[in-house]
């Protein structure tokens, strides 16, 4: 594991003349970042013996990126994937993802980001290689080729990288390094086992919850039950009694019982006395939320982008018109592995471990509380039990840090599934008001779309926002692969004082709900089958037609089906990418929703990794259901009425429908996938249920809709 | 002094009695392997065998499994040898983030030892209490049935 730029260095050292090229200076790095060549590859990949050591800027939260974006490498530096190890890159501004400025891991943006400059690293690295073999055997280096971590010269001689290390590192980094033409490819787009698969089979993965320092001690923190209310009393003097208990911390958001184990800690929260300031929202219910989206809708909204058309002129003349509004509930992300973060402050330097997404986030707000700069704040970074968005954000990280700025001890400090489901940043309830307009020969010709939710990016990133269009909020919504002749689209931005995070495919996941199903309303309203009325809307996307054509090639769509099952389709336009979700539904019980295929399919550009990018359609898409079906956090006095998975359901195995997966060969540069199948599964089961019911359901969750 | 055996190791822990076997395990033994998901047996991240029977470990007081049996999924392998259900994990490429995926994999493994060749229905009946939130599942039961070699 990757300590910090200097250990890093001192690393390199150490290792000596087996490490072969040494690290890019920051120097470099900053001329790297201002002009796009040539890239360092030392700052990316060492080479020392027969290994191939890549740095992994990204989180890995179960997407794949620790094989994904080293198969990038390996596949220009022409090593096997076998020979390849990886290390998370520390908080360290060397690591940005250029399109972010940031080491940042959401909107399934890893892949394309760091494509083009991973390549460029393992080409560079590979042309400094044979230039050092060209050198030693004195001979052009257009001579040489390479294979499989050797380079091959005249008369078969041959040298393994790691002999030739040391040699390249002493030559110029060259610019412009030429990148092999997809046809080229041996690894990119093949189906590669994770790197990663080995230690998450034995037990050797080291998620946050599993770092162990010597000394360490276990906390839990109380808070309060209404969200954003602040200690106001403690009393802690019967929890420091429970054996183990070593102290009682107040922090700004929760009293902390900090123990020699986990259960003590447990233990002394629950002898906690603790009474609380109620806080901003306390006043909040579902309901109260509810009528603040009420009200947006009832006024006009910040209209996004330019409209096409005149949808007002479209409805007053067409030969039929629809209007519904939808509802999505709030929900939590319910990571596997709870929030936690293990934190060592010693007066002098602050070390935190933490499965995270925003590590340099996250080590200036903990620089902050601490009262250090920056540089003395060390972030590691450890596997993530499933992130979806919530480890966005670093509140779980801040509450370590405060609890070992007042003890000088290392503190793990873990939150409890109830604590995981009521102190989250939800995925905003959202209100959709949606109205369209058909012709005489069944066209959609008009669709306007006005939503009332909570920006998760005024908080994140506001500077995103410009002139009130929020992309984020909007996309299923402003974003679609289809092209209407009339289309409009409004946002109001509701603020409640509930906190809002991003939630996988923020927005889309709410908004495609509503678009999706309402398509199919439009559909049926004309007497058109919602396949063939898709199909008119794609007339001018032949990309995100041929996506729409083999979802319903691999479902059969249209072939008659066992009595009692229907269909529902659905599409999303993510990140770049393309997906179409088509759902075979029954309704088997009274209250039970059946799920029996969902058939996934998707043009996400060049593929990396085949079988992961499998493996995240199957995730997005079931994701999506779980959600759709029974996912729901309501709200009373401020306070989340849900806690752990007996009241906040999620899917479960004997739920979970076969997946089919249909991926468009593709060369393009590559697209977002590990979201892309969320969006459309919610909309695509509903579609399935009027398809089997003839009644239309307009809110989430579908089991509680159909009741 | 609470003894037991965990994965054929003898341990005498000085603990609560009602100290939960998961995090005896964890926090006191030091096997990290097993995770913590919801400490209320609703997810099953925690799945350990108790002399080859799957629990809860979250709840189950270690006072309550003195003198048995305990199998994690360090102790899984069996003499350098994977177990055939981590076998079977590794064909299919099964784990996402993983974090689920140890009790996912003491579930079957139980499953397996009582039922060599299990059903869909039998497959759904003893993996149910185990969520995985990367939505593995079709994975989680292809793998089964390689291991179980059954179609």
């Amino acid at each position: 594991m990757l300590a910090t730029r200097s250990d890093f260095i001192t690393l390199a050292t150490a290792a000596g003349l087996t490490l072969g090229l040494p690290l890019g200076t920051a120097a470099e790095a900053d001329a790297a970042e201002a002009t796009p060549a040539p890239v360092s590859p030392a700052i990316w990949v060492q080479i020392a013996g027969e290994s191939v050591t890549v740095v992994v800027n990204k989180a890995e939260m179960g997407q794949g990126v620790s094989t994904s974006l080293p198969m990038m490498v390996a596949e220009e530096l022409d090593v096997p994937l076998a020979m390849v190890k990886t290390q998370f890159a520390p908080a360290d501004p060397r690591y940005i993802d250029p399109a972010w400025g940031d080491i940042i891991t959401g909107g399934s943006t890893s892949v394309p980001d760091m494509y083009p400059l991973l390549r460029r690293a393992g080409a560079t690295m590979r042309a400094m290689l044979v230039a050092a073999a060209a050198q030693q055997w004195n001979v052009p280096a257009a001579t040489l080729t390479t294979k499989a971590g050797v380079v091959l010269g005249p008369d078969g001689k041959t040298a393994t990288y790691g002999s030739l290390a040391q040699a390249a590192a002493a030559l110029p980094v060259p610019a412009d390094v030429p990148l092999k033409p997809a046809s080229e490819f041996t690894l990119i787009g093949t189906r590669a086992p994770r790197i990663d698969l080995p230690s998450k089979l034995d037990g050797t993965a080291r998620f946050g919850l599993d770092v162990t320092l010597p000394g360490m001690l276990y906390a839990s923190m109380e808070r309060s039950p209404a969200i954003g209310g602040t200690p106001a009393h403690v009393d802690g003097s019967a929890a420091r009694k429970i054996a183990g208990v070593k102290a009682v911390v107040t922090t700004s958001r929760g009293v902390a019982v900090v123990a020699t184990s986990y259960w003590a800690a447990l233990k002394g929260r629950k002898a906690l006395h603790v009474t609380w300031n109620p806080g901003k929202t306390a006043h909040v219910s579902s309901a109260s939320i509810q009528a603040q989206h009420d009200a947006a809708l009832a006024r006009p909204g910040f209209v996004q982008g330019t409209p096409v058309g005149d949808v007002a002129a479209a409805m007053t003349g067409a030969h039929k018109t629809l209007s519904a509004t939808y509802h999505a509930p709030y929900l939590a992300h319910a990571t596997m592995e709870p929030m936690n973060a293990t934190a060592s402050y010693t007066g002098a330097a602050l070390e935190i471990w933490a499965p995270n997404q925003v590590p340099i986030q996250a080590q200036k707000a903990a620089a902050a509380i601490v009262g250090l700069p920056v540089a003395a704040v060390t972030v590691h970074s450890t596997f993530l039990g499933g992130g979806f968005g919530r480890r966005l954000e670093h509140d779980y990280v801040s509450d370590a840090v405060e609890v070992t700025k007042q003890l000088r001890r290392p503190v793990k400090l873990i939150w409890t599934r109830e604590d995981d489901v009521q102190h989250d940043l939800y995925r905003s309830g959202s209100t959709n008001k949606l109205a369209g307009a058909i012709d005489a020969h069944g066209n959609i010709i008009a669709l306007s779309h006005h939503v009332a939710a909570t920006s998760v990016t005024a908080r994140w990133a506001p500077q995103f926002i410009v002139k009130h269009q929020d992309s984020y909020a909007m996309e299923g919504a402003s974003s679609t692969p289809y092209t209407f002749a009339n289309f409009h689209t409004e946002w109001s931005p509701v603020e409640t004082g509930i906190p809002v995070g991003y939630w996988r495919a923020p927005g889309a996941n709410a908004n495609t709900f509503a678009t999706e199903s309402f398509i199919d309303e439009l559909a049926h309203a004309g007497g058109t089958d919602p396949v063939a009325a898709r199909r008119r809307l794609l007339a001018s996307n032949p990309r995100a037609l041929a996506v729409l054509e083999a979802a319903v090639a691999a479902a059969h769509y249209g072939k008659p089906l066992p009595t009692g099952h229907a269909h529902g389709v659905a599409m999303v336009v993510w990140a770049g990418s393309i997906g179409a979700v088509i759902a075979e539904v029954s309704l088997p019980a009274k209250g039970v929703i059946k799920v029996h295929t969902l058939t996934v399919a998707a043009d996400v550009g060049q593929p990396i990794n085949r079988d992961g990018l499998e493996a995240q359609l199957q995730s997005g898409a079931l994701f999506g259901l779980s959600s759709a079906l029974y996912g729901k956090i309501t709200f009373a006095g401020g306070a989340v009425q849900q806690g752990n998975f007996d009241t906040y359901r999620v899917l479960r195995m004997n739920e979970a429908p076969a997946i089919r997966t249909v991926v468009i060969p593709s060369t393009a540069s590559p697209t977002g996938a590990g979201e892309l199948a969320t969006p459309p599964t919610p909309a695509a089961v509903n579609n399935a249920l009027f398809a089997l019911t003839g009644k239309r359901y307009r809110s989430m969750p579908l089991t509680d809709a159909i009741v | 002094m609470i003894a037991l055996f965990i994965n054929g190791t003898k341990h005498e822990l000085d603990v609560p009695a009602d100290m939960p076997l998961l995090w005896a395990v964890r926090d006191i033994v030091g096997l990290t392997g097993t995770k913590f998901g919801c400490g209320q047996a609703l997810c099953g991240a925690c799945t350990m065998h108790m002399n080859g029977i799957a629990v809860r470990s979250c709840s189950v007081a270690v006072g309550d499994v003195a003198g048995q049996h305990i199998t994690t999924v360090e102790g899984l392998a069996h003499e350098g040898l994977p177990h055939a259900i981590q076998t079977a994990w590794q064909a299919e490429n099964v784990p996402q983030c993983g974090y689920c995926q140890p009790g996912q994999m003491m579930s079957a493994a139980a499953l397996l030892a009582k039922t060599p060749k299990p059903t869909d229905a039998q497959i759904d009946d003893a993996m149910s209490g185990n969520i995985c939130r990367c939505g593995m599942y079709p994975r989680i039961k292809a793998a089964i049935k390689r291991a179980a070699g059954v179609a």
